[in-house]
């Protein structure tokens, strides 16, 4: 149990990225991968929210909305709950820890709205993962949106300094630079399957 | 604010104002789903359905929503919305709705349609929201359904399941895959950005 677990997450960091091959959370992909700095903010509070989330989606799902038959409210249930934890940890590390909350403050609110986090919750539901396996994919597709969105923000510095055609500056030439870094993910494919 | 035309805001949405190529916004769906011709419709359908009615409920009963509550109302509506599409489709296309997976549930958080009831309904009359829905899904639909039928095109030699090249054609496999998506996307922006400069519009 351990071991799918462990294969869980691999999957979700490298084979089975959650940008690179669901497309999910492209939206600050775009907008905040501009700074390695922001982006590492970024990636570093979505990985606490996608790992809470994994949690209280899975008790939420299976002890309360599968028991009750009530999975046509999965959609907007899962999406409050994504809500409201974060404002909750909003508030919760505004009140224990000022640097924290300046380091991550802003980006917290970008988040619900952010589909990774909802895929998340629907993908392990639909996989019908235990809850271990399910932190175990929030927490690697956490980690693996972190990966992207660094590894982007350093391509992404260093093409402010290149001639970029003046059409495909900004948008055009990340999504592009997006498109080759899927391609070399896909080298890890094979390795493990989600 | 200046009073515009019903029509500039209906038009607004397919070129000049276009969500997905110019906003960069709802990038998820639309890169997920465009594989092939048919997934790209289906999926342009079921969000112009949850646009243009969490519009016209939004518009609706904005004025009796408190301001500090109003973002998880919105999300509710449109939550409401996308269920009702999902549960549709699962009921009636099963193969669509399996090949399009969670990205139906996921149009609750396609960054199109809170942003426009934030960026537009909030502040607009109704019959200019609903103008601004049917341009804005429209501008969606050809983006997804042209991006669609290339990548299906040049990943499967057919165009909505017909097969177009012949037998010689050698089907380019990374285009069904995820990073054909992306490329494909980028090159699209810069074409229509492009287009643009040269017309001279900003």
């Amino acid at each position: 149990m351990i071991e799918k677990a462990l294969i869980i997450f691999l999957a979700a960091t490298l084979t089975n990225n959650f940008v690179l091959t669901y497309f999910l959370g492209l939206c600050p992909f775009v907008g905040v991968s501009e700074r390695a700095s922001s982006a590492i903010g970024m990636g570093f509070a979505s990985t606490f929210v996608m790992t809470m989330t994994a949690i209280i989606a899975w008790i939420m799902d299976w002890l309360v909305l599968r028991p009750l038959h009530l999975e046509f409210l999965q959609t907007a249930v899962f999406i409050l709950v994504i809500a409201s934890l974060v404002q909750f940890v909003e508030m919760f590390i505004k009140k224990t820890s000022k640097e924290l909350y300046k380091a991550l403050g802003i980006y917290l609110p970008l988040i619900t709205t952010n589909c990774i986090v909802l895929g998340l919750a629907l993908i392990g539901s639909m996989k019908n993962y235990n809850l271990l396996e399910n932190i175990m994919l929030g927490f690697g597709a956490g980690i693996g949106f972190t990966l992207a969105l660094v590894l982007i923000a350093g391509i992404r510095e260093e093409l402010e300094f290149r001639n970029v055609p003046e059409p495909l500056k900004g948008a055009g030439i990340t999504l592009i630079v997006v498109g080759l870094m899927a391609l070399a993910f896909m080298g890890f494919s094979g390795m493990v399957t989600l | 604010m200046k009073k515009r035309s019903l029509f500039y805001e209906f038009k607004k949405g397919l070129v000049a104002e276009n969500p997905v190529l110019i906003m960069l916004l709802g990038l998820c769906s639309t890169l997920a789903v465009s594989n092939k011709a048919i997934n790209s419709l289906s999926m342009a359908l079921a969000v112009f359905f949850v646009l243009f009615f969490s519009s016209l409920i939004i518009g609706l009963i904005k004025n009796i929503i408190p301001d500090q509550v109003r973002i998880p109302s919105f999300i509710l509506v449109i939550a409401t919305f996308v269920t009702l599409a999902d549960l549709f489709m699962k009921a009636k296309f099963p193969a669509i709705s399996k090949a399009l997976g969670p990205y139906i549930p996921l149009i609750v958080v396609n960054c199109i349609i809170l942003g426009r009831q934030e960026a537009f309904v909030s502040k607009n009359s109704l019959a200019a929201s609903l103008m601004d829905a049917i341009g804005m899904s429209l501008g969606y639909l050809w983006v997804i359904v042209l991006l669609g039928m290339v990548r299906e095109l040049l990943g499967f030699g057919t165009i909505f399941g017909v097969r177009v090249l012949g037998s010689w054609f050698k089907p380019w496999l990374v285009m069904v895959l995820p990073p054909g998506s992306f490329i494909t996307l980028g090159i699209f922006v810069g074409v229509l950005n492009w287009l643009r400069s040269k017309g001279g519009k900003a």
